[in-house]
Parts: structure tokens; sequence; C-alpha cells
């Protein structure tokens, strides 16, 4: 809704802000180190609510936990809103100046009472409100998200829901006010800024500006296709159509990442070329008929990465690549150079400055400057430039310079895209854990002494209903397949829900069961949210299998 | 600000009720479960409790007997503290035992130290165990006017102190001799400790009303004008403290520092447990003064009948409308004024004596001491600006209030104003509380004790931190200028007399074993400095060290080093006074190492 897509604020700008609003992210143990900037904001005396189906371990740091039914944001969110208009809480002044269709939104969330959205996600009215009206009433207040609003059916809308909030009050474009999407990865932000979206080039500039294309066929002397491309989740509809025949795999690893995974394995090897270049052999490596080495980010390359706050930063090899590994880029040049383009050898310094020469984002981030002022935040347009702390500002000035204002969004409310039914009546979420990344390929290889593996959390009183003890192991089963897994019973996750994590593949396939509706617009899947059942194992296959550590890891 | 992981040992019902019930009594556990979808904690909820660790350890201990994972584990979860933090707490402190005890019942504390030691502890202690009792031996328990001192930690009974059990005798030598005109001391027997009526009958709250006619600026020029300095030791000018306090906004403390912990003093228990009205008016005043609405009384745990009148005071105090948080209805306060106390025990540590340590253990953390600056008056309790003074010098500040800052600046001389109470013990006729004058020599002090018993050979001057001086030193005057000037100090106004039949090697032994135990541990010149300065007095002969045993003039410059060390780079006091005793017993001939 405000074009480029980055987080607004800073990460120092979480020490100075009044009110943290974690919103589907458990970044205690997926964002560890920027939960360490938040705790610094809590330490300095900002309140925290925590709007999660979980109580996390971020919850537990925050002054309220809202533990809503998942899928329910979007309504949440609304009455959020609700209450805010209803009460005269809104910043009417900022909503005249700088925004655009708030009338339509006070409609739609009208229907979204407290009392309404209680029954609906289960939060009780009165914490609503205290949400609605504290958030309203902060000087300066943050909303932050990951994949617990994304991953979902709906997650765009779910995003929408919060940026609307955002619009209510104010709290954007400000210091210490802002919206906050957390990054996965040091440089899941950089990868974006590069133009690793299907529809944009680096800088953000969209595909289907003819100026644009000009701009960039110029510099790389061909034509670029004017033709957006597709999203990973098209992708494998269209690798298992039979009508994607080739893929070349970066630095992914599909064959254990992508929910119903079943699905996703059978669609890679529909292909008539698999190339998978990574740093080590993973289960998509497997699968592939070519597979090129590739050096590792930290400490074997050359090159910058991109924070969740817009920082590119450089990072220096301080080791040479082991064995046939070799960087990406150089692995990209002799590519080029075998399909009869000359690249040449160009070094990273080379390649950065031709970003710059294409991205106004970049401009100003000479080599040099990335050196010697400790990374940059974009929009950095000019070498004067000091580069942006907060994006947005401009929603502040009294001219608009040109602008549009803000849209408001009128998003409802769709619930997960699976309902629970008789057979399968347990809600499964899914999530990471502190110890661990994703399928484990960086993180499998290092021990930890708070690992417990890959197993279904349950509420005490379900558990009772299901009559399964503490590590009994139990098959899970989805509309998509079954796995076995231990139970781990967990008083703090509501009944009716379950939760695992997804680290250990090779032990636990959980994407087997996952959910396979996601969200068109954004191609992201609904990970969070499957319907399950448990079943006991008849008594001889029963037994014991959590541990604190796994004996078979993916490396 | 951290994860909290609990293990899986789990508290008794016994040491559950006992946690549950200080934290109920207080503002509740740090968690609040509404229900399934919405629960309250958070860092705020977490740190505001914090404080609340000390007396739910202390509760633990009464419970069991000791602190026991399972106790820990609950006190984690209840307050949100890391389990490891707050055993880290639990075992700084010598009145919690972290191991599970072979004996059962109550730990009977005996003291080992100067007064007690030359009186019998030894075999005091070895008596007690014969009888089967939990017995430890402890760092002085502030009844040296009647060794051997004893308290006896309760196990689910109160604590209490065996000597005083039945009615033993004033520790005041001049009650009623018709000579001494008492200031401090002037109720000390003559009021009902326990009665409200009875210290209004003799004059109490009288000071209160007349700050409130002057007005808080006017009550701290008083005090500035008196001259009345600190009587803990450090001997700092009251006034400044109180204007620096009264400079600053927010809120503020007054925090009585009750924990009087220095081996031969026991002056503020007396006041307290015989004039506690006294200290709380005193206190008031300075609330008013500084404009703090929150005062706190940090009070040996080994106190426990100071400390029950201490509380029986206050909650009088409140009833009768002087003491009030806003709400109190029979409030006599200007509606202006609010101020409340509440009492806080320690837990067997002398280092918590020191302002920045008494602070960090008030609010739940190891009582190790702050670096300064920031000071107390900036940053104090909750790092929040905060007047910390003992009840001695606080008492002062009554008849500062009545009678003028002038009046009481003509008392004494021109470098101490006032008077001075001194805790007399050792070998003398007399023990007890003495007050006199600034001026009045050491002959003078031991002489209304009723003089030494025997032939005098040495005075302790100021406790463990002070020194020892010769009989030579009879006329010398007992003021902060004077001792000063003698190479001494007044420290908390100790005087402890050793007659000539007394073998002082195991005393000063004792000193230095004292600060041994009692050094915190955080600065390392302290930590190893206090350890082998007690092995430089006790080992001897061959094969101590490489290079064979040193010689008396090589251990004496080994005790300069560490002495300079300690007093260059130890950041409190008791690393800096830590070698004072020992070195002055060497030089006047004492022991010989």
């Amino acid at each position: 809704m405000f074009g480029a897509g980055g987080g607004t604020v800073s990460y120092n700008e979480i020490h100075e802000t009044d009110l943290v609003v974690l919103w589907g992210s458990n970044a205690r143990e997926a964002h560890p180190i920027f939960f360490h900037h938040l705790m610094k904001g809590l330490d300095n005396g900002a309140k925290m609510f925590c709007v999660d189906p979980r109580r996390t371990s971020s919850a537990r740091f925050a002054d309220s936990w809202l533990g809503l039914n998942v899928g329910t944001d979007i309504a949440l969110a609304n009455a959020v809103g609700n209450h805010i208009i209803a009460n005269d809480l809104q910043n009417t002044d900022f909503i005249a100046h700088s925004t655009s269709g708030f009338e339509a939104y006070a409609a739609s969330v009208r229907q979204y009472t407290p009392e309404h959205v209680a029954e609906i996600s289960g939060v009780p009215a009165s914490a609503i409100i205290e949400l609605a009206e504290t958030y309203a009433s902060a000087e300066k207040a943050q909303i932050l998200w990951t994949l617990g609003i994304t991953e979902h059916h709906n997650g765009v809308d779910n995003v929408l829901s919060l940026c609307n909030l955002a619009l209510l009050t104010g709290h954007i474009g400000r210091w210490g006010s802002g919206l906050v999407p957390l990054r996965g990865q040091n440089n899941v932000q950089g990868g974006g800024d590069m133009g690793a979206l299907p529809n944009k080039l680096p800088g953000f500039a969209d595909i289907t500006d003819p100026e644009a294309r000009a701009r960039f066929s110029a510099t790389w002397g061909v034509d670029v296709p004017p033709n957006p491309g597709i999203h990973l989740t098209l992708m494998f509809e269209a690798m298992a159509a039979g009508t994607m025949k080739a893929i070349y795999c970066i630095g992914e690893n599909p064959a254990d990442s992508e929910a119903d995974v079943a699905h996703a394995r059978a669609a890679l090897e529909n292909t008539e070329l698999l190339v998978v270049q990574d740093i080590f052999m993973t289960k998509t490596a497997e699968l592939a008929d070519v597979v090129l080495p590739a050096s590792v980010a930290w400490a074997e390359s050359d090159g910058t990465v991109t924070s969740s706050e817009r920082r590119v930063q450089r990072v220096r090899a301080a080791v040479p690549p082991p064995g046939e590994a070799r960087h990406d880029y150089e692995i990209f040049a002799d590519l080029a150079n075998r399909m009869g383009v000359d690249w040449g050898n160009p070094t990273p310094e080379e390649l950065w400055d031709e970003l710059r020469s294409l991205s106004p984002l970049h401009k100003g981030m000479s080599w040099e400057r990335l050196e010697t002022e400790g990374g940059l935040q974009w929009p950095c347009p000019s070498i004067d430039h000091p580069g942006s702390p907060f994006l947005h500002g401009w929603l502040w000035a009294d001219d608009l310079g040109g602008r549009d204002p803000a849209p408001f969004s009128v998003v409802e409310h769709a619930g997960p895209h699976e309902q629970l039914t008789d057979e399968f009546p347990i809600r499964l979420t899914t999530g990471r854990s502190l110890d661990s990344y994703n399928t484990g390929v960086q993180s499998g290889s290092i021990e930890s002494p708070i690992r417990y593996g890959d197993a279904l959390d349950v509420n005490p009183a379900d558990a009772t209903d299901l009559g399964v003890v503490d590590g009994e192991v139990v098959k899970v089963s989805s509309p998509r397949g079954s796995v076995e897994m231990a139970v781990r019973i967990q008083p703090d996750i509501p009944s009716g829900l379950a939760f695992t994590t997804f680290h250990f593949p090779e032990l636990v396939d959980v994407n087997m069961i996952t959910s396979d509706a996601w969200d068109k617009r954004s191609g992201t899947a609904e990970f969070k949210a499957a319907a399950i059942r448990v079943d006991k194992l008849s008594n001889d296959q029963s037994s014991s299998q959590l541990s604190n550590q796994p004996e078979k890891v993916v490396s | 600000m951290s994860d909290i992981f609990i293990g899986p040992d789990r508290a008794t019902d016994a040491e559950r009720s006992a946690v549950d019930a200080v934290v109920n009594a207080a503002s509740g556990p740090a968690v609040v479960i509404h229900s399934e979808r919405l629960i309250e904690s958070g860092q705020a909820r977490r740190s505001e409790r914090r404080h609340l660790l000390l007396p739910a350890l202390h509760a633990l201990q009464h419970a069991a007997g000791w602190i026991s994972p399972g106790g820990i584990n609950h006190v984690a979860d209840v307050l949100q503290v890391p389990p490891a933090e707050a055993f880290g707490v639990a075992g700084f402190y010598d009145m919690f035992s972290t191991e599970q005890p072979d004996e059962v019942g109550g730990v009977l504390h005996i003291c080992v130290d100067a007064a007690c030691q030359i009186s019998g502890a030894a075999e005091a202690i070895e008596a007690a165990k014969a009888a089967g009792r939990r017995v430890h031996t402890s760092p002085c328990l502030g009844q040296c006017e009647a060794p051997v001192g004893q308290f006896l930690q309760g196990l689910n009974s109160p604590d209490r102190v065996p000597s005083m059990d039945e009615s033993s005798p004033l520790p005041l030598p001049q009650l009623g001799d018709g000579v001494s005109e008492l200031k401090l001391l002037r109720r000390v027997g003559v009021v009902d400790p326990i009665s409200f009526a009875s210290y209004v009958a003799a004059g109490g709250y009288s000071a209160l009303a007349r700050a409130f006619e002057l007005g808080a600026e006017a009550v701290v020029d008083e005090v500035a004008t008196s001259g009345l300095m600190g009587r803990g030791g450090a001997a700092f000018p009251t006034g400044i403290k109180w204007r620096g306090v009264a400079g600053e906004s927010g809120q503020k403390h007054v925090v009585v520092n009750a924990d009087e912990s220095e081996p031969g003093t026991f002056k503020d228990r007396v006041l307290i447990e015989y004039d506690p009205f006294s200290v709380i008016e005193a206190a008031t005043i300075a609330g008013f003064a500084v404009g703090a609405s929150k005062g706190w009384i940090y009070i040996r745990g080994e106190y426990p009948v100071a400390t029950a009148r201490l509380v029986s005071a206050i909650e009088q105090a409140r009833e009768n409308g002087f003491l009030s948080d806003g709400a109190n209805e029979a409030s006599r306060f200007p509606s202006s004024f609010t101020f409340d106390l509440e009492v806080r025990r320690g837990a067997g540590a002398y280092i918590c004596g020191e302002e920045t340590a008494l602070f960090n253990s008030l609010e739940g953390f190891r009582g190790e001491p702050r670096q300064k600056p920031p000071f107390p008056t900036t940053h104090g309790l909750f790092s929040q600006p905060t007047v910390i003074n003992n009840p001695e010098t606080l008492v002062n500040v009554l008849d500062i209030v009545t009678e003028g800052g002038d009046a009481y600046a003509a008392i004494g001389t021109d470098g101490s104003n006032g008077t001075k109470l001194f805790c007399v013990s050792g070998n003398v006729s007399n023990p007890g509380v003495v007050e006199v004058p600034f001026g009045a020599t050491l002959g003078d002090v031991l002489a209304i004790a009723g003089g030494v018993e025997g032939e005098l050979a040495t005075v302790l001057l100021g406790g463990a931190a002070g020194s020892f001086v010769g009989p030579d030193s009879l006329d010398m005057p007992l003021t902060f200028e004077a001792t000063r000037a003698a190479g001494a100090s007044l420290g908390s106004g100790v005087v402890m007399a050793f007659n000539t039949e007394v073998e002082m090697g195991p005393v000063v032994t004792r000193i230095a074993e004292f600060f041994r135990n009692e050094s915190c541990g955080q600065c390392v010149p302290c930590r190893v400095g206090t350890t082998r300065q007690h092995e430089l007095l006790t080992i001897s002969g061959s094969g101590s060290s490489r290079s064979g045993s040193p010689d008396g003039k090589a251990k004496l410059q080994l005790l300069d080093d560490m002495d300079r060390a300690m007093k260059d780079a130890s950041i409190c006091g008791l690393g800096h006074t830590a070698s004072t005793a020992v070195r002055s017993a060497i030089d006047l001939g004492l022991v010989e190492l």
C-alpha cells in the first residue's frame, strides 16, 4: 500500500517507542537479535501487547498476551479499528490530510464490535478495548509482524488490516512509530531489493513500466522481457502441470520447506532439468540433475546484505570457500559466458556500482560510504544523502508533494481456508524454535542444549482427552497425509490448538500435512492453519521419541 | 530481563503457601492468568515485584528451614525471576541455607566476634552442639553488652533472642544516674516502646508538628545549620544529603539504614527496641523535608525484637494518622503530604550496611555495592533519589527541628556537633550504650560504663573497620577531628575494651576472618586481599608458600601491599578499611606476624 516493501522504522526506534504490538510473531525465537532491540525498549518502559494463538516465549515478555483463534487477525484488527472510531480516538487531522478511503473503512469495521469479535477470536472484549485505547493514545507505537500474519491464504489482507490501524492513528512516518514486518534472514530484504521478485527489477522498479525497462535494457545490453514472472507457489503448480520444465534453485530447500511437501517433491521431480546451487547437499539438491556448490554468505563471500531496517551493510570474506564451492556471482558470470554472453569477471564492488546506476534507492551508497558509515538505510538517492532511518515521513509534510494519500483498505474476516471438521477437529499451526533455522540446512549441524526436535505441542486437557502422555509418539493426520511424531504437553497452548516446528524434516515430515491453500497475491502458503487429527498408535508402535537431540539431522 | 526456565523440582505445600502469602500481601504474582486467552505479565510487572524476592526467601527459610530447589522454583515462577538469579541471591546471605540441613528445628546463631569471643563463645557453641542444636557460628549479633550473643532463627516459629525472653536489664549505664543529660536516649527506658500514647505523652510527634510549621525547606536549612553528620561511620553532612534529594523531582525515598552489623555496634538496636517511634517520627520528617512519599526501614535480620516493635509502632502510627499513603482517612498530615513506611529484614550480610549494597539487597538483588557516582541523592533505591540515614542520625533531627539548628550546633566541639552514642563493651563493668556530647574523652566514656575491669590493654575503637588504640589514648576526645588526627576513627561508635588478661592474637585473627567472610567478592582486590590477610595471620611454619614461610618483615610488606591495593581499587568501604584494625594491632604490638 505504501509502494516499496520494507520496514518503515529503524531497529533503534524501538528503544524509544512507547508501545510495541507484536502480532503473529515469535520474535524472541525467530528474530532473537532484533528481540534484543525490543527488550531495550521494554527496559526503557515501553508497554507490549502480543497477539498470537500461542503464548510464545515472546508473549511472556508482553504486558498482555491476547490468544486469538488462528486466522482471526482481520476480525481482531477491525475490532480495534471499530473501538477507536466508535470512541473518536482516531487521528482526524492525519486521516484528512494524508489518507484516503476512511469513510469506506469506517463503514466496513462498524459490524466488528469488540463484543462480536470476542466471539470470533476468543479474545475477551475488554482486552481488545484495552489494546485499542492503548494504541490510539500512545505517543509512539509500532506494530510488528511476521509469518503469523503473512502465512495465510489471505495474508495480504491480514497485513492491510494492520496498516489500517497505523493510518487510523497516525502511527506511521514518525520516529518511533511504524509498521515492521520482520525479515526471516539477514538478507531477505536485500533479495527483494535486488529484484528477486516476479514483478520487480532491482530497486523495486516495476517490470511493466516501459521507462524502467528501457533503463535496465540500456545498461544490460539486452531487452528486458516485459512480462512479470510467477511466484513460487505458482511455479510448483506449473512444474506439476509440466509447463515449467527447468528450475534453477539457488539457496532454497523447497523439497523440505514447502507446504504440502509431497506435492512439492512430485513437482520438482516432474521437471526436465533441476539445477540446485547451495552450500550443503540439501534434500532438494538430492533431487537435482546438476548441483553447483556455492560459498557461504558469511565468512566466505564479499558483498552486501540488507537487514529489515533497509540497512545495506558490507560483508567480507575471511576464508576461501572450501573444495569446489564458488561464489554465487562467479557461477552466474561463468554460466553467462558459457551461454555466449561475456560478463567478464566482475567484482562485488563493480556489481554494486551497476546497481547504484539503476536503483535510485541505492544511488548514494558508494562502497566507501558503506564501509565508513557502518551501512546506510535506503532510500539514499545521492552521495550526500544521509540515508533514511524511517519511511513515509512525507505523510506528515504540509504538502504531500504530488503523491497520492495513503489509502485505507476494506478487508473482511474470512478465517482459515481449511475448516475444522469432525474428522480433523484440531487446528495445527507451525513455527520456529530458537535453536533451529527452517529446515535445518544452516542450523542442523550445530548442537543445542535446548533442542527437543519436532514435537506436537498440545494442551494438557487435550492430551487427557486424547489419552496421550508427554513424549508419546502419535499419528498426526491432515486431509493431505500423516506423520508420526512425539507429543509435548504444553500448558501454554490453548485447548483445540496444536503446534509444531518443522526443523527436522528427515525425522518428522511436518509439511506432509500443512495446508496447500495460499494467497494468490503474495504467493504465500497457509502454513499457519491446517486441520488435523491425532491418533494413538497401537501399543507396540508407540515409544518415546522425545529427546534432547535428534539423532539425525539434515546436513 | 531474560527467559525463564523452571526446572522439575516442585515446592512443598508449606513452601508454596509461605511464598504466596508474602506475594499476595503485596501486589500479587507477576503473571496473572485471566483466562486461557488473556494473560498479563511482562517487564513492568516483573520489575515491580523483584523487591519481594528477599521477603519471599525469608518465608521459604522460615517454612522449611532451608531454601530448597523446589522453593526457589516457586519463587522464580511467582516473581518471574530466573531461578539461577534467585539462587544467587539466596546464596549471598548468611541466614539462608541452600543446603538441606542434617538437624531439624530452628537455627541457633551464636556470635563469635570479639566481645563474645572473649566471653566464652567457643564453649557456648560446643554446649549447644552437644545439646543437638542446629548451630550457626555468626558474626556479631549486636548483643555485645550481654555476651555471648545468641539468636534463634525459628522454623515455623517466631525468631527470637533467648536472652531477651526474661526481663533483662536495660543496657544503659546512665539510666537514672541523675548526672547525665540524655538527648537521643531520653525516652529509652522511660516510654513504653509499644505504646503510641506513651510516646506522645513523652513529647513524641512534637518535632513533626514543628516541621510542618516550618515547612520543608526550612527543615532542610535547620538540619544544614546544625552541622549534623552521619553516625554510620562515614560522617557525611546530613544537610547536604537532604538538600540534594530535596532538589530532585519524581518519586523519592527515605531509607533508614538499620542494618547495624559493624562488630561491637548495638546502639541502633537499643534505640529501636526501646524508642521505635522516634525513628519513625524522624524518618517522617526526612520524608517531609525532601519530598519523599515512600520510606523503608532495612533492619538486620538478626534483630527480631527490634523488628517486632518497629512493625507494631508503624501500625500504631498509621492508625493514629502519622503515616499515610494518601488513602489513610485518619491522616494527620498536611493534605499535600503522604508518607508511609515499610520494614524490610536483612538476611545476614555485613556488606548490606553499605548504602548502595543495601539498595541492591532491598531491590531483590545480591547485596553488592554499586559504583559511585551516581550517588544515592540522585540514583538511590530503585535508581530514584534517596535519603539514606541510620537511626541514630535521624533521631538527632528531632531536637534539631524543635530546638533549632543553631542550638544543636552549640553542643559538642567545633568540628563535631551534638551528642554521640557509644557502644561500650568488652572488659568494662557496666557495658551498654552511652551518650555524651562530642568532646568527652575515651576515658570519660569508659568511666561511664563502670570503668575497665582489670588493667586496660587496648580499646577497639570504631569496630572491626576501626582500629585498636592503646591506654595512652584515654585522654583522646572522641570527636571526628581528634580521632582522625590520631589516625583512628569513630566509625559506628564502638568502644570495646580489652584488659591484659585477653589473648589478643585470636581476636585480631577473627577480625581478619570476619572481613574474609563478609567481602562480597565483587572487587578482586578485596576478595583476594581479605583472604590473604587472614591467611597471613593463620598460616605459619614452613611449606605455606613456594619459598617457604615468609618472615615477619615480608609478611608485613605483603599486608601493606594488599592494604594499598584494597584501598585503591575496592569500590566500597569494606575493602578500604579491611586492614586498619589488623595493622593497628601490629603497630601496637598486640600481635606479631
